[in-house]
């Protein structure tokens, strides 16, 4: 039966399609993480979309809501997968497990479920994760041809699910600090830029292999731009802030402090910048609300990566500027149709 | 090469307009009966000054408008008045309204009109008076009494703008009315132009309709007419909106509340301007209209139809197809969807189109906002509509208001872009409709208040009236006794005061006697002011209100008769 009220047509496009479109254009990233850094990462890309659509659904139940027409709409894959890349793929199960039945049960669904978080919920499980597990954390997979052994799959998966490794190997000759971490531990220990990037695991620009995992979001985030999912506002101005905040601190002391495009290709930057700052439910509305919302994030990421305690600022700078956007959102009101020259 | 104001956001919804504009206007066939609708246009309904029976002939007034908003509605072709009754109207709602049944006679005899040829030498005032007796309205869809639109002050109105923009989906009856009538729309816009003291006429048309375009550009040169433009606009959903078409054309923006004519400008649709060159050269009345009747039909055309032809005849025409399940009055994107298939065509009816469930699928089940804002990039009026559902959810109307909700125009772009599927529109309307339910039950709680301060006061009042007569009427009684005692007169003397049972009292009753003749006197006096009281208020009232107590007391009697008829059958029995 037809609706009864018009408009009685609308365009075929559907929430579940949008978060398809994401999903996809994260798979360069995935693709260049396995090329570079091995299969691990599918392991914990797999449990953390059983783990979420099985919380998805739980969560549904108890909050008596249908089940069937949420768990389609592919948004609990989406907090999945872009939890799943922000933890270390060596780790064990229950790691990713925690953080995504975390994400979804409390920082999605007891605020009501899709629509209505305040905070992005992949970035809650991470900052749990952090708090919780720094060792477990911080234990990250030299990339190819990097570490002193590597593991086959099977061996993976064994210490994945199981914990344990062949005869012989330890846990710290297949992990690594991230680049980010390593640079900012040899800075403390009075290291200058220049040596600090001639140490092995950096690349080009930034850490090896994890740079071009960055590049590969960077792809996956002009498709976004390009299909019109994502608007030009978060992710030019984030990267432009960070950009700046770097370019200038590297300018005044390139010995300590390194250049931008290295905080570019470092750490969760892009797939920060295209993924999840521009989650929709979780940031400003209104053109210029996007443009402060970013700056802030942009900031913040420079300032807790410079001079915080943790490795990466992505994470917290995100969930700093999600409590602002009810408040930026009330005072960046746009004018509406006629009424520009009068005050509001 | 003109400059043109594109508007904010805008949708491109699949156009529909192959299936119906290859074809010629065709004169739709004399249907069986006209269900014509007393109340067709903005304002007051029309009077019915027809009887039941009454032989009419094509184009007499049948039903007068009435106050100063109105507009007079006309027997579209010679027939007998069948009934005047309440009947299923072209409204959502599906609340019947008055309507007049006429039966053609075939003979589609025309009353005397009453043309003119040389339409200048008229007075203003005397234009204005032949439209609104001629019936014509906007045809756009709002039916707004053209003669009320076409009052200005000299060269207060720069510009005024014809609409031939045609922005909704399916819709191609002005696009055939400006192909085929094009010299008539542009007479019919010179009036207007003359009327308001305009100094230019821009004809608005969106550029997927180049036949129409050129077709008018022809009539423009042909006709000689320097002032007038004809200006190919975007084609974008909803360009057609008055206030879309303004702004590309001028610049102008024309806010929510404020009238364009303030602002220089005055906007009327290209057959409202047909209407007016047929009402003033020829003398007739708005009594039939294009009407594009598309969708799931076999020959979907456009048809001169007459008003309140019912909409089931029409469609018949093009071919309805079996599996129709309902009708759409007006396009996709605005349009209502028809109580019942016996509703009679209005000025208002440009498009039908008959639905079917493979065109018009059922909407999906909503999911959640998720904010992501497809709803503002399209928004022609720059709101937040994820703020306004949001609000109107919570049915916070207060903060709805503060985002702007009354200038939503409803054009449904928000909605047709929706990935969550959300009616969105349907939610403004309701905030809107509650608003104006809070506004008007506060005016009602206000009236009442002043009432009941004022009849208080006036208790007070009279009380105070009553006992300074009565002290007044005591103290001459009492006065009179010690007079009697003194001296008795040899006849009691008339008390003054108009209290005759006072005066008729014996002077020397004890005070409880005289307690009950007071009470007695007051008792009379109230059945004397109940007498002599009618219902209040009864001389200023507004003709629509007037119409209500007339519909209420025709219900009234009608229920009586109902159930005497009732009784009667069962006595029968």
């Amino acid at each position: 039966m037809p609706g009864f009220f018009s408009p009685f047509i609308t365009k075929p496009d559907s929430v579940s399609q949008i978060m398809l479109k994401v999903l996809l254009a994260l798979i360069p990233g995935i693709a260049l993480y396995v090329w570079h850094f091995g299969p691990a990462i599918l392991v914990s890309i797999t449990l953390a979309s059983l783990t979420a659509l099985a919380t998805e659904a739980l969560m549904l139940r108890l909050r008596n809501r249908p089940i069937a027409p949420f768990l389609k709409d592919n948004s609990a894959l989406l907090t999945g997968w872009l939890l799943a890349l922000s933890i270390p793929p060596l780790a064990p199960w229950w790691l990713v497990v925690i953080g995504t039945a975390f994400a979804i049960s409390v920082s999605k669904h007891l605020y009501g479920g899709l629509g209505n978080n305040p905070f992005n919920p992949a970035m809650i499980g991470y900052a749990v994760l952090i708090i919780s597990f720094p060792v477990q954390m911080t234990q990250w997979l030299s990339p190819h041809g990097m570490g002193s052994v590597e593991l086959g799959f099977i061996e993976q998966l064994n210490y994945i699910f199981l914990g344990v490794f062949p005869e012989g190997i330890k846990l710290d000759a297949l992990t690594m600090a991230t680049p980010l971490d390593t640079l900012k531990t040899q800075l403390h220990l009075d290291g200058q830029i220049r040596e600090i990037l001639d140490m092995p695991i950096y690349g080009r620009l930034a850490g090896h292999g994890s740079e071009m995992v960055a590049a590969g979001f960077l792809l996956g985030g002009l498709y976004l731009l390009a299909t019109r999912i994502i608007s030009w506002h978060i992710p030019v101005v984030y990267l432009g802030t960070l950009f700046a905040v770097a370019g200038l601190f590297h300018l005044l002391d390139p010995a300590h402090y390194v250049e931008p495009l290295f905080h570019w290709f470092s750490g969760a930057a892009m797939i920060g910048a295209f993924f999840i700052l521009t989650d929709p439910i979780t940031s400003p509305t209104t053109h210029k609300g996007k443009l402060i919302f970013a700056f802030g994030a942009g900031l913040l990421t420079y300032l807790i990566r410079a001079f915080g305690g943790f490795p990466d600022g992505m994470a917290f700078a995100t969930l700093l500027m999600n409590i602002c956007v009810p408040l930026i959102d009330a005072y960046t009101q746009p004018k509406v149709f006629g009424k520009k020259g009068q005050k509001s | 090469m003109r400059t043109l104001y594109p508007f904010h956001g805008g949708i491109h919804p699949a156009s529909n307009k192959a299936q119906s504009n290859h074809k010629p206007i065709a004169q739709a066939a004399l249907p069986s009966r006209l269900v014509i609708p007393l109340h067709q246009h903005v304002g007051n309904s029309a009077k019915p000054v027809v009887e039941i029976g009454q032989c009419v002939l094509k184009g007499q007034i049948i039903g007068a408008p009435e106050g100063h908003v109105s507009s007079a509605v006309h027997a579209p072709t010679s027939g007998v008045i069948a009934a005047i009754d309440m009947q299923p109207v072209a409204h959502p709602s599906g609340i019947p309204d008055l309507c007049i049944t006429l039966i053609p006679d075939g003979n589609d005899e025309w009353i005397a009109r009453e043309p003119c040829d040389d339409w200048k030498a008229l007075a203003h005032t005397d234009l204005r008076h032949r439209l609104r007796a001629a019936g014509v309205v906007g045809l756009g869809g709002a039916a707004f009494p053209s003669d009320m639109k076409l009052y200005a002050h000299k060269h207060k109105i720069k510009t005024l703008v014809l609409n031939g923009a045609e922005c909704e989906p399916y819709i191609t009856c002005d696009d055939l009315l400006m192909r085929e009538r094009a010299a008539e729309i542009l007479q019919g816009a010179e009036i207007m132009c003359a009327l308001l003291y305009a100094e230019e006429v821009l004809i608005g048309i969106e550029d997927n309709k180049p036949e129409a375009i050129a077709a008018m550009r022809a009539a423009v040169l042909d006709g000689k007419y320097e002032r007038m433009e004809v200006v190919a606009v975007p084609t974008i959903y909803p360009g057609g909106g008055a206030k879309q078409l303004i702004r590309v054309l001028t610049g102008i923006e024309v806010a929510a509340g404020v009238r364009s004519t303030n602002l220089g400008v005055q906007c009327f649709n290209v057959g409202t301007a047909y209407s007016t060159w047929r009402a003033i050269r020829h003398g007739e009345p708005l009594i039939s209209r294009i009407v594009t009747v598309t969708g799931n039909v076999g020959q979907p055309q456009n048809f001169e139809a007459l008003l309140g032809t019912p909409v089931n005849e029409l469609v018949a025409q093009a071919e309805q197809l079996p599996d129709t399940r309902g009708y759409i009055m007006g396009g996709p994107m605005m349009g209502i969807r028809l109580p019942s298939a016996q509703v009679g065509v209005i000025k208002a009816t440009n498009c039908l189109i008959a639905m079917s469930d493979s065109l018009f699928p059922p909407a999906l089940p909503a999911l959640p906002c998720i904010r992501c804002t497809r709803c503002v990039d399209v928004c022609p009026a720059e709101l937040q509509p994820q703020e306004l559902f949001w609000f109107a959810q919570s049915k916070n109307l207060l903060k709805a208001q503060e985002y702007h909700l009354f200038d939503c125009i409803e054009c449904g772009a928000c909605s047709y872009v929706c990935p969550s599927n959300i009616p969105l529109v349907e939610y403004y309307r309701f905030a809107k409709s509650e608003i104006w339910a809070q506004e008007t039950s506060k005016k009602a709680a206000d009236a009442a208040r002043e009432r009941h301060e004022y009849r208080e006061q006036r208790i007070e009042r009279e009380k105070q009236e009553k006992a300074e007569k009565l002290a007044a009427k005591e103290k001459a009684a009492l006065d009179a006794k010690a007079q009697k005692s003194a001296s008795p007169p040899p006849t009691p003397l008339p008390p003054a005061g108009e209290g005759a049972s006072v005066s008729d009292a014996p002077v020397d009753a004890d005070p409880e006697d005289t307690m009950h003749l007071k009470i007695q006197a007051a008792i009379d006096h109230a059945k004397q002011q109940a007498a002599g009281s009618k219902p209040g208020n009864t001389e200023q009232l507004t003709p629509q209100q007037q119409a209500e107590i007339a519909e209420i007391d025709a219900r009234r009697t009608r229920i009586r008769e109902l159930a005497l008829s009732s009784v009667n059958e069962h006595t029968k029995e």
